[in-house]
């Protein structure tokens, strides 16, 4: 064959190549599509519709009286909102229920697990007892605790002097560490498993060469078990965090998000606009600022989890 | 003397079970001593026990003029290079090298030149900065040599710090091991499952079998005279010749396949016969008559398995040079005079060597 013939046959063959490469791409992707469409089918209505929906519920301003038409307000609706009082009291109330709940959980949890660790006799016994909580629900934990609050008849009352006075629960100042106390409570079978697990996927021959090495027990946990346990830590504060902008039931059931709205977290607040003054807009912007606020924190959460403090070999 | 270690009648009980049975060892100041043995003999947990990982159930340890069983691993002046080297991981090498020395609040500019100096003598310098992750296998191994150098401790323990390297930079790290004892001088308790480490690196080495001291010596003298068929077996690869022999009137041993004239045979009957198979070669007149079941070429040097008339498989080493004998083939085999091993058949303890 003469040069150019070659050059020709050659070019002529990477097109074909080219194209059949595109056709197999097209075809998986085609599959690729097809396998996550009944996923997509199942967050399209039940996530991402709504979502879209509460967005846009929050342009209208909810009238009145029921049955007049909703107003289309633009922004001004969420500015008013996101601007007012009650909004940023909440928010307030919220991260203070956050800055509660969050790091005495993962103290707590990791105090456990580092009890529980031990080889002693029984001390399964004692690791069922610390993960019980988890069996138990927000429902079961409030109604336990608003029995032991109660200040009539609650056990904690009569230990803390308050018998027949104002309850814990009813005092502006101690509520929400109330509330607090039971979700950290609730939370802390499930801090203890996973830290639990975090500790046990530390090899013992780390510990035993720290020990070697003339550590004590507590630069033993200071220098070897924390940092190795950090990328947990981060796991659980963030996914702590979520829960705490996420918590209802527990409000709900305590406190009702008083007293004077000491207890009432974003949720609450929400709570309070779409089921009983019954609106909508003020509502679905709430919601929208929630969604917002948690999806920064998965953000974070996704970015601390992929360059985890270190990564064992 | 301060780096002797002694061990009186230690005894450890896990549970119901016996790891180390009545060990009794004195390991001399500045001595590489290697423990022997298979995995689950107890070798790791004697070590354990020395480092303060483990209480002894009976019996005493002490290092020095110093009893240490009871005392704190912490407060043990020793330091221990482990299997998976069990460097932190997120340390970088520098601070791991300094953990034993900020452990002991040792003062910054002694901190300081003793870091240079083990990083000198393993080579680290340029690693200071990185992470166990960012290192080699041998790096590693390096490093965590260096963290048990860094304080001078009286006393080292390994366990095993050779066998995640590759079969290259393993015969390297011995000869780097060997060259470090003689720098630093310091006893070296080292625990193997390969003969080979325990035969090229020990002054002495104790071989141990289900918790039990076997036998205690220059690794040469264990090789040469093995106190029973464990010992006969575990040494040496391929591992000793033994069959089943009776001891005749005249003073020989009667093995399946012939008659073998031993020096100082008694009258204890029956025995077990022992030829290492570098000792036994291939001769028309030998006394043992034998079929070819296998021949190796192992480049410099060919195993030839054969069979003896009661079953017994015995392996003789024959040079690549010498004519080579096939599968099938009869031949005979004759004991090197003087190398022959006589074992109590009951007990397994050696008799003599004749």
């Amino acid at each position: 064959m003469p040069p150019a013939d070659v050059a020709e046959a050659a070019a002529q063959e990477e097109k074909a190549a080219r194209a059949a490469r595109r056709r197999r791409r097209v075809r998986e992707a085609g599959l690729g599509y097809l396998l996550i469409a009944p996923a997509l089918v199942v967050f399209g209505f039940f996530a991402f519709y709504p979502l879209v929906r509460t967005i846009q519920l929050g342009f209208y301003r909810t009238p009145p009286f029921p049955g007049l038409p909703n107003k289309a307000v633009g922004f001004s609706q969420y500015r008013s909102v996101l601007t007012s009082g009650d909004f940023r009291h909440s928010l307030w109330v919220t991260v203070l229920f956050g800055v509660y709940t969050v790091p005495t959980g993962v103290i707590l949890g990791i105090a456990l697990a580092v009890l529980a660790h031990q080889r002693l006799k029984g001390i399964g016994v004692f690791r069922t007892i610390f993960s019980s909580t988890v069996a138990t629900s927000v429902a079961v934990a409030s109604v336990i605790f608003f029995t032991l609050l109660n200040p009539q008849v609650g056990l904690f009352s009569y230990w803390l002097g308050k018998v027949g006075g104002s309850g814990i629960l009813q005092d502006p100042t101690w509520a929400l560490p109330a509330v607090s106390a039971v979700t950290v409570w609730q939370n802390l079978g499930f801090s203890f498993i996973l830290f639990s697990a975090a500790l046990q996927s530390i090899p013992d021959e780390l510990l035993e060469a720290a020990h070697v090495d003339g550590a004590s027990a507590w630069r033993r946990f200071r220098y070897v078990t924390l940092p190795l346990l950090s990328p947990t830590v981060l796991f659980a504060a963030v996914v702590g965090g979520i829960a705490a902008f996420q918590a209802f039931g527990q409000i709900d059931l305590l406190t009702r998000g008083g007293p004077v709205n000491h207890t009432r977290v974003l949720v609450y607040y929400l709570y309070q606009e779409a089921f009983q003054r019954n609106n909508d807009g003020v509502a679905s912007v709430i919601a929208a600022a929630l969604f917002l606020i948690s999806l920064l924190l998965t953000a974070a959460q996704l970015r601390f989890l992929e360059r985890r403090v270190f990564y064992a070999r | 003397m301060r780096g002797r270690v002694v061990l009186d009648g230690v005894v450890k009980r896990f549970g119901g079970a016996v790891a180390v049975d009545h060990v009794s060892l004195t390991i001399e100041d500045e001595e590489f001593f290697v423990l022997l043995g298979p995995s689950g003999c107890g070798k790791s947990t004697i070590l354990r026990m020395i480092a303060g990982l483990e209480d002894p159930s009976d019996g005493t340890i002490s290092i020095g003029e110093r009893r240490i069983d009871g005392i704190d691993a912490k407060d043990r002046d020793i330091a221990m290079v482990f299997q998976s080297y069990a460097l932190y991981p997120h340390m970088t090498v520098r601070r791991n090298i300094e953990f034993p020395l900020r452990s002991r609040s040792v003062a910054r500019e002694d901190r300081d030149r003793l870091l240079a100096e083990a990083t000198a003598a393993l080579r680290l310098e340029g690693l200071l900065d990185r992470k166990p992750s960012q290192l080699s296998g041998g790096q590693r191994q390096r490093v965590a040599l260096a963290r048990a150098i860094v304080r001078r401790p009286v006393v080292f323990l390994m366990d095993e710090p050779l066998s995640n390297l590759d079969a290259k930079l393993r015969v390297q790290t011995r000869a780097e091991l060997v060259d470090m004892h003689r720098r630093v001088q310091t006893t070296i308790v080292y625990v193997t499952h390969d003969q080979v480490e325990a035969m090229t690196m020990g002054h002495r080495i104790a071989v141990l079998d289900r918790g039990r001291l076997q036998q205690v010596g220059p690794p040469q003298e264990v090789y040469d005279r093995p106190a029973n068929l464990f010992v006969a077996g575990f040494l040496g690869s391929p591992p000793m010749n033994t069959a089943p022999g009776e001891v005749t009137p005249e003073g020989g041993v009667r093995v399946a396949g012939g008659e073998l004239t031993v020096q100082a045979a008694h009258g204890r009957t029956p025995v077990v016969v022992g030829v290492r198979p570098e000792d036994l070669s291939i001769d028309p007149d030998g006394p043992i008559g034998a079929t070819v079941a296998v021949v190796e070429s192992l480049g410099h040097e060919r195993h030839v398995a054969c069979r003896l008339a009661d079953g017994s498989l015995w392996t003789a080493l024959i040079a690549t040079r010498d004519t080579v004998p096939h599968t099938g083939d009869t031949l005979r085999l004759r004991p090197h005079a003087g190398r022959v091993h006589l074992f109590d058949a009951s007990t397994g303890e050696r008799i003599a060597t004749g």
